[in-house]
Order: C-alpha cells, then structure tokens, then sequence
C-alpha cells in the first residue's frame, strides 16, 4: 500500500521534507508507519510520546489501520507565542 | 455574559459603524462586544495581534497578564509595542496602546505571573480566555483552568514559520489534552527564543485567535470548535484537522482525573527552582565563565572552543578561535575532537552547549567545561563590540 505522510514543524526539519509517500505492509498501522519513519530518522524517535497523527485530516490514534492512498499526518506540540 | 447588554453612545456608533450595517453584527451584536471580555494571557507575538485587534471591534473589557518588560528583540513581532517603549513593562506600554486605539473600552492589567494559584482569580471575571502563552506549563494550565471553569479558550501557537489555532474548552468540543495528553520532554521543541519565528506569523495566528473570541461574543458563524487549524507561511496553505473531544481525557472526559489545578511546572519536567540551584552547584566543575575563558586566552592557553550553535547565529556573533560544530551534527562528528583535549563548549545562553557537554562525557570526552551563559555573556562581559541577538 502507498500512504504519504505529512510532517510538520521540528519533525519536517529532522527529516528534510514536508512530505513524503512509503509503502507499508498489509496491516500497518499509524504508530508502525511512525516506527519506519523513526528508524530512518533517529532524531524521530524522541518524539514518539509527544506527537499527536490524523489520517485523512481526522485525528487518529497510533493504532489505527491504514489504507492504501491514506494522507497520514504527526504533528509535534509546539509552544511559541 | 451580562443579561443587560450596555447602550452605544453616538460616538461609538460612528466608530463602529461598518460593524453596525452588517446584520451578522448589528447594532445587537456590538452591544454583545461592549458587553463582553477577553483575558489576553500575554502580550507578546500572540497576544499584540489579538488586543489590538479587539480594542479596536470593540471589546468592552480586555485584560492581559504579562510580567515582562519590552525588548529591542520583541519589535520585529510585537506590534502592539514600539521602539520607545523598550525597557518599559509590556502592560503599561500596551494599555496605552489599546487605550489610543479605542478610549471607549477598559484595559485591566495584571503584573503576574500565571500560576494554578492565581487562575481561577483570573479567569472568573472574563467571558473568553485568548491563550498567547510562549511555554508548555503555562498552556496546560491555560487549557485545564479553562476546562474546569467552563470557558472557551482561543488557543494559538506558534514556530518558526508554522501556526496553529483552534477553540479548546467548550463543553461539546475538545480541549487541547484530547491533542496532546501529555506534554513533550523539557528542551525537545524549541521556543521562538531558541528556534526563531518569522515576525508576522504571530500575527495571523493572533487575528484568527481575535476573530474567534469576537465570534464566541457576538454568536455569529461557526466556531473553530473540534477542528485543529494548522497555518503554514512559507507555503502560503491552511489544513484543517477534525479533532473529537476524547472520552478518555484526563480534563473533560467522561471520567476525568484531574479535578484541579495541579503543578504544571513539575508536570512539564521543567525542574523545580531548588533542585535546580543544586545542579548548578554540582556541576561547577563542569563549567567555565566567559572572564576565565577570556584569561586563558590572554595567557595564551586556549582550550579549544566549539560553539554548537546554527551556522546562522554563528555569523551573528562568536568568539575569536571557536570552531562551529552544530549540535545535530555532533554525533556524527564528534571523532574530529580530541577527547583527551580540554574543550570548551559553548552556544548562544549555555542550554544546548549543556547538552552537547553531556553527550561528549557519554561518549568518552573528559575534559569539557561547558561555557556558563553562552556568547551573550561573553558580549555582556568581554566584548561588547558585538551584536546580541
């Protein structure tokens, strides 16, 4: 399946780009998609309990199954005013 | 809100007049305004934007808490301030701002701190809560005071080129815990202080916040309840994400488990003020002052400098001799240094060269003094030739 992942803030700095499309297995779910990303990515992984994800623009939770076309989002916290 | 909504005067009325004309607002409407209060926490990117923007449609009680003073470093976003206000408190210099803006509104300044002990104090007098706090302790406080005393809270954040906005704490939608439950590691996101933030980005985040309190005021359209508004500059491009209100919130789910106001300094993992001077004892030995490094340079013995700042902030200013290694570089380049070398490193205030220390002793330095209040110390106290930033 093709899924493409959107980053923002500190996470599309650590990777380089805002957007990126993989291929996941049958049964990926958005917290193994992360888990890819963050094995890519070491600086990733430090995110992983900070981040909240939505798929197709609605929040989702790290076990949600994915599809095949789904537009997956992680979004850090930020906090500037 | 109050069931009698206050007259307009005849002046108000030719003030607000392309207000009057549209029926979304009416003559009702701004009555709604006069009527209403938002409390601005902060005066900085966010909340310059939003209190200007409210004094001018209207709003007949803003309030703003603050307890800093105004820098040359805050002009590029804090519009509400200007040049000859540095040095003065941002609350006087905004109430006078708000107050040449619009004489017909009351501005009610508090030189505090926010904390668990002051927020339901705070909060109770206003109808609307703007959130235009700059740190994660203060924003779950924001957000769990709101919750608990029912107030919706316009919420807005900012980072360097990216901006967020939404309405937590109304009693169908979300809060901001339903997003994030809990807070990141102390040092993981950068603040605009650490990461930079391009100057007008506070301001279109801080008129969506506006536009959303004047809604909430007047009952007109629909709120940003439930939708997550992400914003971002260099794009030119908004998304929306729909976030449901989470049963399992801590805040306002259906089983809540927090009922008050906790520790939310001690929540965020910043360290409480006693532990922290113990730290700073214990690691002395760890440290250098930017007047001793100066002296062994003078003595000609230097240790060698590495300032683990961005490339950028290394052209700003620097110390003569320093090498620049960023500190997202330095696990992969570390074998450039000698470890049995003495080493001073340093950055812009002393936080990242901390860590960059402590990676270096993690992997086998034994002779790194990390330098105590950074470049902006050694300009304070060296060289002040050079440009802060």
């Amino acid at each position: 399946m093709r899924v493409t992942v959107r980053l923002f803030a500190r996470l599309r700095e650590i990777a380089g780009t805002a957007e990126l499309t993989r291929t996941v297995e049958a049964g990926a779910t958005v917290g193994s998609l992360w888990k890819d990303l963050a094995r890519e990515h070491a600086a990733l992984a430090q995110y992983e309990r900070s981040i909240s994800s939505a798929v197709n623009a609605d929040y989702a939770r790290m076990d949600r199954p994915l599809a095949d076309g789904d537009e997956v989002a992680f979004l850090p916290p930020v906090s500037g005013g | 809100m109050s069931s009698t909504l206050p007259d307009l005067s005849n002046e108000e009325i030719k003030r607000y007049s392309r207000h009057l004309i549209m029926p979304e607002v009416g003559v009702d409407g701004q009555r709604r305004l006069k009527g209403g209060s938002v409390l601005c926490i902060g005066a900085g990117g966010l909340g310059s934007p939003a209190a200007m923007y409210l004094a001018a449609a209207g709003v007949g009680r803003i309030g703003i808490v603050d307890f800093d003073v105004v820098d040359y470093s805050n002009l590029q976003r804090q519009i509400i301030h200007g040049t000859p206000d540095v040095g003065r408190s941002k609350l006087v210099s905004a109430k006078d701002r708000l107050l040449a803006l619009n004489p017909h509104i009351q501005v009610d300044t508090y030189e505090e701190a926010l904390s668990s002990e002051n927020a339901f104090r705070l909060f109770e007098p206003y109808d609307v809560i703007l959130d235009g706090t700059d740190n994660f302790p203060t924003r779950y406080l924001v957000n769990d005071a709101c919750v608990l005393l029912g107030k919706p809270n316009t919420y807005g954040s900012i980072f360097r080129f990216e901006g967020q906005a939404s309405v937590f704490g109304m009693k169908k939608g979300p809060c901001y815990r339903c997003l994030y439950p809990e807070p990141p590691p102390p040092g993981l996101v950068p603040s605009c202080a650490e990461g930079g933030v391009l100057g007008v980005l506070p301001g279109v985040i801080g008129v969506i916040q506006a536009t959303e309190a004047i809604k909430l005021l007047t009952g007109v359209g629909e709120p940003l309840v439930g939708r997550f508004l992400l914003y971002d500059a260099l794009k030119m491009r908004f998304r929306e994400l729909k976030v449901p209100k989470d049963p399992d919130c801590p805040v306002c789910g259906t089983h809540p488990t927090v009922t008050t106001l906790i520790d939310y300094e001690q929540f965020c993992g910043v360290r409480p003020a006693a532990e922290a001077s113990v730290v700073s004892v214990a690691s002395n030995g760890f440290e250098i002052t930017s007047v001793e490094l100066k002296q062994r340079i003078d003595k000609g013995q230097p240790p060698r400098i590495v300032d683990v700042r961005e490339p950028n902030e290394f052209q700003i200013n620097r110390i003569p001799g320093a090498e620049l290694i960023p500190l997202g570089e330095l696990p992969r380049r570390y074998a450039e240094l000698d470890a049995t070398e003495e080493l001073v490193v340093m950055c812009k205030m002393g936080g990242r060269s901390a860590k960059a220390a402590d990676f270096l002793r993690s992997v086998g330095f034994t002779r790194v003094l990390n330098l105590k209040g950074g470049v902006l110390d050694w300009v304070d106290k060296v060289d002040p030739s050079q440009p802060k930033y």
